[in-house]
């Protein structure tokens, strides 16, 4: 089945998902204007009754709005920037994913957490096909195309072309493993460590990685 | 009638699988392409409530054995463009898979 | 929805508008303390049918199936989901 795809330009006058940066700030979605939505309306209601029946209270929907807003993808490159520099880290970030967000003082997550590493050999990128698993708790929340159908149905069937159209080139003789997170599992790529940066720290290093680079869209940044 | 809790697991990382060609309605976590095809267990993941029975508000038993399942992309997608050897690796139930 | 036929992949991004955020926290507090699985709220946008889908932004699928599943539950009632929702929308949302 043939698809076209125009090879459209993404470009915008800033890259997105840069490393180190702090999330852009974009025009937010028009519905900030006088008129509520019935959805809107419906997000309201429904808040206001579950706290007039003790469900849940104001002060934890306020304090949990905060904590997701906390959660950027700096913290995966953290993780990132350890496995890095320290190859037990790195052995145990693949092993138990969890287990090393935990031990570098982040949230272990409630969902358990594989990291896939690219290589020489392998690139790794994540989609979820069903719906938009993403591991949230690392990384916040997640970006828009990310949940879009163009990238839900493509990045499974034709990963290589998706990843052009990032910009993203992967050479015909490396492997693409397309990773579906279909159930309980939440995937992080372990990117591949940029070369030139030896002796960097970690702190340095983890300005190289992007969001994008652990969702496997993107390879780390250059020096 | 009692549901044991739990399924034992069946399936070593190595074995090889086939996803049964089924099309039932209600909540699946089993994708649509993966259907039928055939491919070889890369971990197991754990035991887990049944999203099919947690969907309804019920308690997901018995809880099922989650499997990666590796699966070469040129066996999945007619006229893939890409190294023969590139693979789409999905979390699949035990319920979902048979011997191959 | 995977393999389907689809476009190029637009690399858009929006901040989330607050109420946007409000509605991924019900998610996160109704499920730590049970009263809503991410199961139910997946079959809930499922049932939605492929036209609704499509016109619906993200969270109001959301929305959508947090108050379906709170009603399938009976933590709310439909006369009282109605009767609060008519109250916001006559004073606009001032909340």
């Amino acid at each position: 089945m043939a698809h076209d795809h125009d090879h459209h330009d993404h470009s915008h006058d800033h890259p997105h998902g840069e490393a180190g940066a702090k999330p852009h700030r974009h025009p937010i979605r028009a519905d900030q204007d006088d008129t509520i939505t019935s959805w809107r309306a419906m997000e309201i209601a429904v808040r206001g009754l579950l706290i007039d029946k003790g469900i849940l209270s104001a002060d934890e929907v306020r304090r949990q709005v905060e904590d997701m807003d906390n959660r950027t993808p700096l913290q995966g490159a953290r993780v990132v920037a350890r496995a890095w520099v320290d190859p037990a880290y790195r052995e145990l970030l693949l092993r138990d994913g969890n287990g090393a967000c935990e031990a570098i003082g982040l949230d272990r997550g409630p969902y358990k957490l594989v990291v896939v590493e690219n290589t020489d050999q392998v690139h790794n990128i994540v989609v979820c096909t069903l719906c938009s698993c993403y591991p949230r708790w690392l990384l916040g929340l997640p970006p828009d195309w990310y949940k879009s159908r163009n990238y839900r149905s493509r990045a499974i069937r034709q990963p290589r072309e998706v990843l052009r159209e990032f910009g993203t080139v992967v050479p015909d003789d490396l492997v693409v493993r397309v990773h579906d997170s279909t159930a309980d599992m939440r995937y992080l790529v372990l990117p591949k460590r940029p070369a030139g940066t030896d002796g960097w720290s970690e702190e340095k290093l983890a300005t190289l990685v992007s969001r994008d680079a652990m969702i496997g869209v993107a390879f780390a940044q250059q020096p | 009638m009692a549901s044991t809790e739990a399924m034992p697991a069946r399936f070593a990382p190595g074995d090889k699988v086939a996803v049964k060609a089924a099309f039932p309605i209600g909540h699946v976590r089993t994708p649509y392409y993966i259907r039928g095809k055939h491919g070889v267990i890369e971990r197991f993941c754990g035991t887990y409530g049944n999203p099919e029975e947690l969907a309804y508000a019920r308690p997901g038993l018995p809880r099922q054995p989650l499997y990666r399942v590796r699966f070469r992309q040129a066996e999945v997608w007619p006229g893939y463009h890409g190294n023969a050897a590139d693979t789409v690796d999905i979390e699949i139930y035990q319920h979902w898979l048979e011997p191959a | 929805m995977g393999g389907l036929p689809a476009g190029p992949v637009e690399a858009t991004e929006h901040d989330y508008a607050l109420w946007e955020k409000r509605v991924d926290a019900l998610l996160v507090l109704l499920s730590k303390k049970g009263h809503i699985t991410v199961d139910e709220l997946r079959r809930n946008i499922e049932g939605l049918g492929a036209e609704a889908y499509e016109k619906m932004s993200y969270y109001e699928r959301w929305i959508y199936a947090i108050t379906q599943t709170l009603i399938q539950r009976g933590v709310i009632s439909i006369d009282e989901l109605g009767s609060r929702m008519a109250q916001v929308q006559q004073s606009d949302g001032k909340h």
